[in-house]
């Protein structure tokens, strides 16, 4: 009682009457306000010009009717492995370099050869075929996916609904931690423990390869499904737990049955995150894959992926070059990939989510 | 009198150190009504769950004392908790039918038991939304979602996906408490034509309902039970003046 006398005494010094028939300026307040709108849409501006930049430095490559490199007299076509060489009518034989035809004056839209199997930038006659890239990088997507959505699913189901308590709050934040982890660790140790042990286990050949990038940007989206999934299906309703229960269903039944069920779309929204997770990484893709841009299904062939070859490649490039565009187109594609994704997980899942759980009609 | 089907003997329940119920001993008879009631946090809720090892969910929560379903204590070491649920129904407050269609909602409990021939199943699901009175609102929209009903509906389709397990305990936490007097009166007149089959027991904050529905009465006070008596002579003839005072709203 004292002190509140005490402290009442005080403000009645400061504040005697209080009279509301005036609006009064609260400096702080409209400050405050009007910083963090700013900052708001700071954000918001910083990435759509970082939007508009990538994509102004993409854009020329769709003008440019003229090839800036004329071949002249012989042109030798560099190619590893049986690769098919882009002027059509010549095939490159057993790692033989070949000449080929002599294409005087013939001119080529750098554009047109963005469709092509080749992705060699640099050369007498670059290609910037970007199938290879493509089909790298959904390889490893797909073998890092293979790995981490069922591993970080199966822990979430395990943390959210079997684990004690206790043991709970040692798993999920060591998980949580995996997440800050510098990705660019993770790839070294891909690059220095997991490719050599791969390799003693399985005997294929390239040592760093789609597998091992794999299995590397795995772990990298391993804390981003986990906790995500963690989050939908602790978000299920407990009543629908409780219900499942009460008929006597097993604590896996109600799991599997009930739970899971219900946590559908946020799990889902959890593996698209996780999916735009390891289409961007690059640091992990750049150290652990090999970098090798070539067609091919076996997943324990080298690959490059469309994030790595900027990361290799943007820093050697001559400004304003066509290899220079496409670099940019490829990273105007990454970014349309992941803000889909991303908006589909955000817009789409989440409001399935809302619309399960509250659907009266 | 029927013959006891619950039997309940010292038990007293502790969340933490905080003692929630305090010595509880009471006789529950197979195929009547029992109704407990009672202020809000008397432990009424928190008696009902442990009828069905509910409780087990929370952390934190010891038991002591015996509660004996066919004179067999469900606490137990030995005891299968799964099973003992599939024995002990239970209805909650809020109707909690899962986001599926109601045919899937009733076929549940049957399923998790490993029955999966649809014609056995068909049947269980007509059978059990008769039993609930509410085949005739629901034959026709037995694919729609258990959520596109109302309120009231949705309360009897879980009655009724309880039934499809075939317990032989009902337990009920305010089922009727966030319906609307229709609804009420529907689920009221269902108790009273399930406890020809069942035993049910219900808690309830509404003494009309009580009154109307049981066949015996429990109030509970503060973790205690006060008095348990036939329904008639809690509302009649109460033997203790908490009883009194508690019915005719003196206090609570």
């Amino acid at each position: 009682m004292e002190l509140i006398r005490l402290k009442s005494k005080e403000q009645d010094a400061e504040m005697d009457i209080v009279t509301f028939n005036k609006k009064k300026f609260r400096f702080s307040d409209w400050f405050a306000e009007k910083v963090i709108k700013a900052v708001a849409f700071l954000s918001i501006a910083v990435v759509v010009l970082i939007f508009v930049f990538v994509f102004r430095e993409a854009f020329p490559i769709f003008k440019m009717d003229k090839k800036e490199v004329v071949a002249t007299e012989v042109l030798v076509q560099e190619s590893y492995g049986g690769a098919e060489t882009e002027s059509g009518s010549v095939k490159v034989a057993d790692n033989q370099v070949a000449n080929s035809n002599i294409i005087h004056g013939q001119e080529e839209k750098p554009s047109s050869t963005l469709l092509s199997n080749t992705w060699m930038p640099v050369s007498d006659n670059p290609r910037y075929g970007m199938w290879p890239l493509f089909l790298g990088t959904l390889k490893v997507t797909l073998i890092a996916l293979l790995f981490a959505a069922p591993l970080s699913i199966l822990a979430a189901i395990y943390t959210s609904m079997f684990a004690k308590p206790r043991i709970r709050e040692i798993i999920k934040p060591v998980i949580e931690l995996l997440a800050g982890f510098p990705s660019v660790v993770i790839g070294f140790f891909a690059l220095m423990v997991m490719a050599t042990v791969f390799q003693d286990i399985f005997g294929y050949a390239s040592r760093l390869n789609g597998f091992v990038g794999g299995i590397a940007m795995g772990l990298a989206a391993i804390p981003i499904i986990y906790t995500l999934t963690e989050d939908a299906l602790t978000a299920v309703p407990k009543t629908f737990t409780e219900a499942s229960l009460g008929l006597g269903a097993s604590r896996r039944q109600t799991a599997f049955y009930v739970v899971l069920p219900a946590a559908v779309p946020g799990i889902f929204a959890a593996v698209v995150l996780g999916i735009g997770r390891i289409f961007g990484e690059t640091m992990i893709a750049l150290m652990a894959t090999g970098n090798a841009a070539m067609i091919s299904m076996n997943p324990f062939d080298s690959v490059r992926t469309l994030s790595a070859t900027i990361g290799a490649e943007m820093a050697e490039v001559v400004f304003g070059d066509t290899h220079y565009n496409v670099l940019f187109l490829i990273g105007s594609l990454l970014f349309i990939f992941t803000f889909a994704l991303n908006a589909l997980a955000e817009f789409y899942f989440k409001n399935m989510v809302i619309r399960r759980y509250q659907s009266k009609k | 009198m029927n013959d006891i089907k619950v039997k309940v003997k010292d038990l007293s329940l502790r969340y933490g150190t905080n003692l929630a119920l305090k010595n509880i001993s009471m006789d529950i008879p197979e195929k009547m009504v029992t109704a407990f009631i009672g202020p809000s946090g008397c432990g009424k809720s928190t008696f009902l769950r442990t009828l069905n090892r509910m409780n087990d969910l929370i952390d934190n929560v010891t038991i002591e004392g015996e509660v004996l379903i066919d004179n067999i204590n469900i606490y137990d070491k030995n005891i299968d908790v799964v099973n003992l649920r599939k024995k002990v129904g239970m209805i909650f407050q809020k109707s909690n039918p899962f986001a599926k269609s109601v045919y899937d909602n009733i076929a549940f409990g049957p399923r998790i038991n490993g029955i999966s021939q649809k014609s056995i199943l068909d049947e269980i699901v007509e059978h059990s939304l008769k039993q609930a009175a509410i085949w005739d609102e629901v034959k026709d929209r037995l694919f729609n979602s258990a959520l596109s009903l109302s309120g009231g509906q949705q309360q009897r389709i879980c009655i009724a996906r309880s039934l499809a397990v075939n317990p032989e305990i009902i337990l009920m936490d305010e089922p009727a408490s966030a319906l609307d007097p229709i609804s009420t009166a529907k689920i009221e007149e269902l108790i009273h034509e399930l406890k020809k089959q069942y035993t049910i027991i219900i808690v309830t904050h509404n003494m009309q309902q009580a009154a109307r529905t049981s066949d015996l009465t429990a109030l509970f006070y503060m973790g205690d039970l006060v008095e348990m008596n036939r329904t008639e002579v809690i509302f009649s003839n109460p033997a203790k003046k908490q009883t009194e005072d508690y019915i005719s709203g003196r206090f609570g």
